[in-house]
Formats: structure tokens, C-alpha cells, sequence
């Protein structure tokens, strides 16, 4: 399959089940919002060394969020329930809980119900204040700038992780330009996040290494400067390869992600240095969900 | 199905336990057996077709017509299904409520939601004393659920409060919220004195400044994050706690009652 001279592998990404929860973030202004938000989901892009997969789904308007103030939806994906919980609950405490003008939603209802504000709340020494409303529980936490307001559970519920697709591309700037340009069009999709700094991960993996120790190396096959000297899995032209990683509530949410950030790479084309688009799989060992990229931009 | 409606005949002297009536009692039932129905008046039993004349047959929508202040026990531990009063209601109307729906189109008397769980009162009218208390010598009142009134209530309203929203249009009696444990009582009328009174937790949401005693103290103005959120749970209902315009965020807190374990609250609108 080529679109615009961009050669589409016949290959698919593999990724595997994850937990997943969302939360809302709202402040004074979009400003501060951003700012706990983006704490909360920092170093969260890989669960190899991250404990979770956190990132930001998109800005919220006043009207979108509980409170009526400006917001922001962010996305936690771990490999399993316990440790779901225990990076939020760590998470929100440290970084929203001190953000100044926060509160702390739940963005899923349904699911199992794991702690958001619920064990924070002790941090009001006695004075916190819980109110149930619409079936609802919120705890008023008092601080130094005023009340947390945070809601003591969100739903967790299963998820899929790892859907990723790389771009190969006859040059560095090239690369990035066109994951830039992916990475615009996959925010939109809803459900989603791309953990990766940017969005974007430079350093793809193998699994396993020459050395004991590490359960996961550099792809040498997509590395360009050791196309002489491995089994590379570049043609002489490509100089450059940056993946894309998305982690979703469904396949079908990934599905859709993958499709706008691959025709996004694609309408740059050849012209703009694009050569083709694969994807990293384990032959199937990895994971049971296979996003095969033909059937995606058929 | 239309729904069952009970219509008073006439007005007994003595009061009437109207317990039986509920919606889950009824609904397997055929309508000789409900007529056969005994109520408790005074001393004697009456018959349920000789207090009212009956009609329909949707035991989960119930309406009494032509009801006076003597008709007690109205939806006692009813769990589901609505009951419609049209006129006033003795004393414990929704005693022990477990969920569903009880309107009045009058007044009611005292003890109205005692200990009520779960679900929706709404009394157009006047409410008696111990609006949403406890019965005497129980520590816990209403324990959830929502209580509207859109008229005055008597003195005090959600005694032993533990959990709930209790909403009061008009003004509230003394002793307003005394010994509360948890839950909010919200009034936009006057309060009468000792609001609070021995309150542990829980929040007292007024739009007047009230006669607060001085086991209160002043904890300064803020606008709260909850209040909204709050308010926003009102807007289906209808009532005045509804208006886009009844809604503020901004308030005088006290603390209190400082004499208790002094973790309660008292918001006063700031304008």
C-alpha cells in the first residue's frame, strides 16, 4: 500500500491490555490547570520504568467540567489495578493536591471505583469536610490557599496500551516534522494519550538485550546509523525513525488515533521526506491486540 | 395503568395510621383485599373503604385526595413508587423512607422524613417540628435523600441530621439544625435562634445572616469550590433552590458549635 509515496508496511503494532482511569483537573484559570496537569503526568512514558502511562486527552472548557472552571482530562494507564491506584492516589497528592486553585474530578464513572480524594483527605488532619451529592462524594480538604476539593473515587476500567506506528523519513527534521504534524491531529481523537515526551519517542525498543540485566534494548533493526552493521530493517535513503505510541480506553479508539496520525504523516508525503510507514511488533508474543496498519488505512 | 387513588370520605376525629398504604404492600394486592385493608384510628380499626373511596390500580403511583392533618405514617418506609398527598399530612410522613418519591401539596406535621434513607420529599406547604430528625431517644436522623419545603418549618429542622440535603424556601424555627452529625440544610428565609445548636458536622447553608449563639466562631469570607457543585444538584428540581440566580459561591463561614465537637459549618450568602 503507498499513500502520497509513503509506503505503508504490511505489518502491524502489537499491544497488550492495560488498566486505565481518567481524571479532571480544574483551577482559576487554564493556566494553573495545565500546570498540575502536566505535573501529574510527568515522568509517566513508559511503564518499563515510569510505574504508569499518564498524559493530557485535551483542554476543557468551563461548561465541560464540574465546577464550571477552566479544566484539563488527563489519562492513567498501568499494567494492573494495584498499581493503577497507587500512581494516582501518589500522583494527585503530590501534584495537584499542592497545586494552587486545583480540584480533582473523576473523569470515568463507570468501572471499578478506585481512591482519588478518598485517602487524601486525612491530610485535613480532622477538619475535612466530606459531601455526597448526587450520589456523589466530595471531600473538602482545607489548605493555605483555601479548600481542595477533590471527589474520593473514579472509575478504573480495562484499557488497551502499546498501539504505536514509526515514521521512517529520509531525514531528522523530517521525522519530526511529520510525527509533529500526526501528533496535532491524534489530540483530537478522544480517549486517548501518547505518553511519550511530545508525544513522541525516539528511542523505540526490542525486547530483550545482550546484557542480563535489561529486559528491553534499542531497536537496532530501525536504528539508522547501524544499518551496515546489523539486520537492519532500512533502506539506504532512510536517515531517520520516530514511533508514536498511543495508549486507549478501546482498540477501536487507538484505531482511530492511528488512522488520523498516519494520513497526517502520509499528506506531508514524499515530497517532505516521508519513505514509508511501519510499525513494532514481537511477532505476536507481545500482546493480543494487532493493529494492522493496511486494514487501518484501507 | 392508572394510578391507585384514595379518596377521603370523610374526616375521623381520632388520627389514622396510614402505614399500611405504601406501594410495596399494595402492589400484589387486589382491590378487595386493599379495600379490606384495616387502618388504626384511636382506638378502633377502620376500614380502608369506609375512610376512602378507591379507584385505579397502580400501586406504585398512589394519590390521596381530600387528606387532613391527621392521616400519620404516610409512605413509612416506602421503597419505591410515589405517593401523591393532596392537602396535608399528619405527623411522620415518609418515616423510615427507604427510596421512591412523597409529594404533599400542603402542610405536614411533625417528625416529616424521620430518619428517612433514600429518596425525594417534596412538601409545597408548611412542615411541623423535627422536620428530618430522629425519633425520640434514637442519635441518628435522616441518614440520605432529599427533603424540599417550599413553606416555613418548625423548630428543629434536621435534629440529629446524619446525612442528606434537607431544603427550606421559607424560614426555619429555633434550634435549626441542632445536633447535627453530617448532612446540609439549606435556607434561603429566616432562621430562627440557636441555629446549629450542639452541631458536630455538617454544613447550614443560609441566605440570611442568622442569630448565631456564641459557641460560634467566625472562620472569615471565602468562595467555595463545592457550592456550585452544589447548586447544580439543584437545578432539577422545582423550586427556587433551582434559579441559575439562587446560586452563589461566595459566603461568611462559621465554625461551630464549639461547644460540641465544633467541626460543623455555617455558610452565610455574602453578597
Amino acid at each position: 500500500m503507498i499513500i502520497n509515496g509513503v509506503t505503508i508496511d504490511a505489518t502491524f503494532a502489537e499491544a497488550f491490555p492495560m488498566k486505565a482511569t481518567r481524571a479532571i483537573i480544574t483551577a482559576q484559570n487554564e493556566k494553573w490547570a495545565m500546570i498540575s496537569a502536566q505535573a501529574m503526568t510527568g515522568f509517566a512514558t513508559s511503564v518499563i520504568a515510569c510505574g504508569c502511562e499518564a498524559g493530557i486527552e485535551r483542554v476543557l472548557d468551563p461548561s465541560e467540567t464540574p465546577d464550571g472552571r477552566p479544566g484539563v482530562s488527563i489519562m492513567i494507564f498501568a499494567m494492573g489495578g494495584k498499581g493503577l491506584a497507587k500512581q494516582l492516589e501518589t500522583r494527585a497528592g503530590q501534584c495537584v493536591l499542592t497545586s494552587p486553585t486545583s480540584a480533582l474530578f473523576a473523569g470515568i464513572d463507570e468501572g471499578k471505583q478506585i481512591p482519588l480524594g478518598k485517602n487524601l483527605r486525612y491530610f485535613g488532619d480532622g477538619f475535612q469536610i466530606s459531601k455526597l451529592i448526587d450520589g456523589k462524594r466530595y471531600w473538602r480538604v482545607p489548605v493555605m490557599d483555601g479548600e481542595f476539593l477533590t471527589e474520593a473515587t473514579t472509575g478504573q476500567v480495562d484499557a488497551v496500551g502499546g498501539g504505536n506506528f514509526l515514521v521512517l523519513a529520509e531525514s531528522q527534521p523530517q521525522a519530526l516534522a511529520a510525527c509533529e504534524a500526526a501528533i496535532e491531529e491524534m489530540r483530537k481523537i478522544p480517549n486517548v494519550i501518547m505518553p511519550f515526551p511530545g508525544g513522541v519517542v525516539r528511542s523505540g525498543s526490542k525486547v530483550g538485550s545482550k546484557y542480563k540485566a535489561l529486559g528491553a534494548s534499542t531497536n537496532d533493526a530501525f536504528c539508522p546509523t547501524l544499518k551496515g552493521m546489523t539486520k537492519t530493517d532500512l533502506s539506504p535513503e532512510i536517515e531517520s525513525v520516530m514511533e508514536i505510541v498511543i495508549d486507549g480506553l478501546t482498540k477501536e479508539d487507538i484505531d482511530k488515533a492511528m488512522r488520523v496520525g498516519i494520513q497526517a504523516v502520509c499528506d506531508l508525503g514524499a515530497d517532505n521526506g516521508i519513505r514509508r510507514i511501519s510499525a513494532g511488533n514481537y511477532g505476536g508474543k507481545l500482546g493480543p491486540f494487532h493493529f494492522h496498519l493496511q486494514e487501518i488505512m484501507a | 395503568m392508572t394510578a391507585l387513588i384514595f379518596s377521603m370520605k370523610y374526616r375521623p376525629d381520632q388520627r389514622v395510621d396510614m402505614s399500611a398504604l405504601v406501594c410495596s404492600h399494595l402492589k400484589d394486592m387486589e382491590p378487595t383485599q386493599i379495600a379490606a385493608i384495616e387502618l388504626q384510628s384511636g382506638k378502633r380499626k377502620i376500614r380502608v373503604d369506609e375512610l376512602f373511596s378507591i379507584s385505579g390500580s397502580d400501586a406504585q403511583n398512589i394519590i390521596i385526595k381530600n387528606s387532613f392533618g391527621k392521616l400519620d405514617f404516610i409512605g413509612k418506609e416506602l421503597d419505591g413508587g410515589s405517593i401523591t398527598v393532596e392537602g396535608d399530612a399528619g405527623a411522620y410522613l415518609g418515616l423510615g423512607m427507604k427510596s421512591g418519591e412523597i409529594k404533599v401539596t400542603g402542610n405536614v406535621g411533625i417528625f416529616a422524613a424521620c430518619e428517612m434513607k433514600k429518596g425525594m420529599i417534596t412538601i409545597m406547604g408548611d412542615a411541623g417540628d423535627f422536620l428530618g430528625g430522629a425519633l425520640p431517644g434514637n442519635k441518628m436522623g435522616m441518614k440520605g435523600g432529599t427533603v424540599l419545603v417550599k413553606g416555613n418549618v418548625g423548630e428543629r429542622a434536621g435534629d440529629h441530621l446524619r446525612r442528606g440535603t434537607i431544603l427550606i424556601e421559607g424560614n426555619a424555627g429555633d434550634y435549626c439544625g441542632s445536633r447535627m452529625t453530617a448532612g446540609t440544610i439549606a435556607v434561603m428565609g429566616q432562621t430562627g435562634r440557636f441555629v446549629g445548636y450542639a452541631m458536630r458536622r455538617g454544613t447550614l447553608l443560609l441566605w440570611n445572616q442568622p442569630q448565631l449563639p456564641a459557641s460560634f466562631n467566625d472562620c472569615g469570607t471565602h468562595t467555595l469550590a463545592f457550592l456550585p457543585i452544589l447548586f447544580a444538584s439543584f437545578r432539577k428540581l422545582n423550586s427556587k433552590f433551582a434559579y441559575a440566580s439562587a446560586a452563589f459561591n461566595r459566603v461568611q463561614r462559621y465554625g461551630g458549635d464549639m461547644s460540641e465537637m465544633g467541626r460543623g459549618e455555617v455558610l452565610v450568602k455574602k453578597s
